[in-house]
């Protein structure tokens, strides 16, 4: 049985698919064999992401509309040969994502994939609510900043109690707080909520900090996942989440700033 | 359905004693456009505790004339908001008069009892029936409403016939509504109504104070207006002489 994974915040542009072509891609990089799907009906953005916009013939409104089979719409990713990515359509309605053909797909995906990883849309509306339906676990992505902590609050209790799990009473979706475009000198500044802080609210257990980078921008503009990047803050972090979403123990990092300023070099003979 | 063994005369009712807490609507004055405005806004706050409910107006302290006083109107206003007048208090014999053209029920009004030699904390009892209440049978007791898990922005936990008891937090933009008390092992952030059917005993107790809005009985207060006593701290809310009082909880 594949694990099947939603990432999802509620509030918009705080990083979920970002997040879902890293988390994926890492996953991947394991040997373990992972499909990533893209709920956002009507705003493709995860291809572009995952660099194959150029390779999308059919979506995952065709295999659910019966007009293409899952191996004619799955793209194989160039870089990770266990990873698969299934785009969605940008000219359909959202309400294409009927609950019993989201359902035959995953289904069918599960048959040979260990990991499936849905990409919601922001929101609460239909395509949010498809894409979490039938999660075993989500991945909740979260900014440091007020509204973004309410949205992922309401999120949660739409998790414990309208999902597929919810509805049939079974061991509730298990949950993941992932905290991004973290930047520890405003949170010193108190100009954004503290790991802490968002902790205390949303009550659930902390899967990592992801810092605030340039690099998670170029390197979405470039269509690379930013878990790739091994050598940046944002990758290293990503690569982390990924190891404590499979069970491996690490450290949280990147909650504080490392990196020393000019003057505590010169003084603290660093 | 049953035989009473007394009569043995096969009934199709038997009448009861019955005492409920109602909710009262202290009218001033009446202009209808006015009334629907300020009851919406009233609604606004507290949907779900306005539902259904049935209400009594209460004339004791009517100041305006006998003529604008349209009980059809009135009676149209709050059924348009799904609120069911079901009668009157108080009032003198000519607006009683009109009430009962309007086929409302009059209730004696509770002017005759000085208020002043209650004692203290012994909390108001909505109007009762004229004749002395039979004594009751023991009261079935309600099991609490238990909920273990955060009560999430957007989710609405009620216990419509006792008290709620929540061990986790009540996020922000959450509401939880009880007939009796309730507990709250956690912040509360959101809404927490107690009381809703109108007992002004019901209190609510909570280990952090960082509410939207409290309410005992219809009595509210909003965040603003809670933020001099107790916030942030484990206190309880209750209602004494129509105020919502905050306490700390270690000076309980």
């Amino acid at each position: 049985m594949a694990r099947i994974i939603v990432v999802t915040s509620g509030k918009g542009g705080v990083g979920k698919t970002t997040t879902s072509a890293s988390i994926s891609t890492g996953i991947a990089k394991r040997g373990h064999k992972t499909v990533v799907i893209d709920f956002d009906v009507g705003l493709r953005n995860l291809d572009l992401i995952m660099n194959c916009e150029r390779r999308v013939v059919y979506d995952f409104v065709n295999v659910i509309q019966g007009e293409a089979s899952l191996s004619q719409a799955l793209i194989r990713d160039k870089r990770v040969d266990t990873l698969y990515i299934l785009p969605t359509s940008q000219t359909k309605e959202k309400e294409a994502l009927t609950k019993e053909g989201v359902e035959k797909v995953i289904n069918e995906l599960s048959e040979t994939f260990d990991y499936i990883i849905c990409d919601s849309p922001a929101g609460i509306e239909h395509g949010a609510m498809m894409a979490l339906y039938y999660a075993d676990e989500a991945i909740v992505v979260t900014n440091p900043e007020v509204s973004s902590v309410r949205d992922s609050d309401r999120i949660l209790g739409i998790l414990q109690s309208k999902s597929r799990r919810a509805e049939m009473g079974q061991e509730p979706v298990k949950e993941h707080l992932l905290l991004t475009r973290y930047n520890p000198d405003r949170v010193a500044r108190g100009e954004m909520l503290s790991v802490g802080d968002v902790e205390e609210i949303l009550a659930i257990p902390l899967l990592g900090v992801i810092p605030e980078s340039q690099i998670v921008l170029n390197s979405s503009n470039q269509g690379l996942p930013v878990i790739l990047e091994a050598e940046s803050d944002a990758g290293q972090a990503y690569d982390d989440a990924v190891a404590r979403l499979l069970g491996e123990e690490r450290e949280q990092r990147f909650m504080t700033n490392q990196k020393k300023g000019f003057f505590s070099r010169m003084f603290k003979g660093g | 359905m049953s035989d009473t063994a007394t009569s043995g005369i096969k009934q199709g009712f038997q009448l009861r004693s019955a005492s409920v807490s109602m909710t009262a609507l202290e009218l001033y004055y009446f202009d209808n456009d006015e009334f629907e405005e300020t009851l919406r806004d009233k609604i606004s706050q507290a949907p779900g505790f306005f539902r259904d409910i049935p209400l009594i107006i209460s004339l004791e302290k009517y100041e305006g004339l006998d003529s604008e006083l349209d009980f059809f109107k009135i009676i149209g206003t709050c059924r348009r908001n799904n609120i069911h007048v079901i009668g009157v208090r108080g009032g003198s014999d000519d607006q009683r008069r009109l009430a009962r053209g309007a086929a409302l029920a009059l209730m004696p009004g509770t002017g005759q009892r000085d208020r002043a030699h209650d004692t203290g904390a012994a909390a108001e009892k909505a109007p009762e029936p004229p004749a002395a209440p039979a004594p009751r049978a023991a009261p079935d007791v309600v099991p609490a409403k238990i909920i273990s898990q955060p009560v999430r922005s957007g989710q609405q936990v009620h216990a419509p016939d006792g008290d709620l008891v929540i061990l986790a937090s009540v996020q922000a933009g959450a509401e939880v509504l009880a007939a009796g008390n309730i507990h709250i092992y956690g912040p509360l952030r959101g809404r927490a109504l107690a009381g809703i059917h109108g007992a002004e005993s019901a209190r609510i107790f909570c280990q952090s104070l960082e509410a939207e809005l409290v309410s005992i009985a219809g009595h509210y207060k909003i965040s603003e207006d809670l933020q001099d006593s107790g916030w942030k701290s484990a206190v309880q809310i209750q209602l004494r002489d129509d105020l919502l009082v905050v306490t700390p909880l270690d000076k309980a």
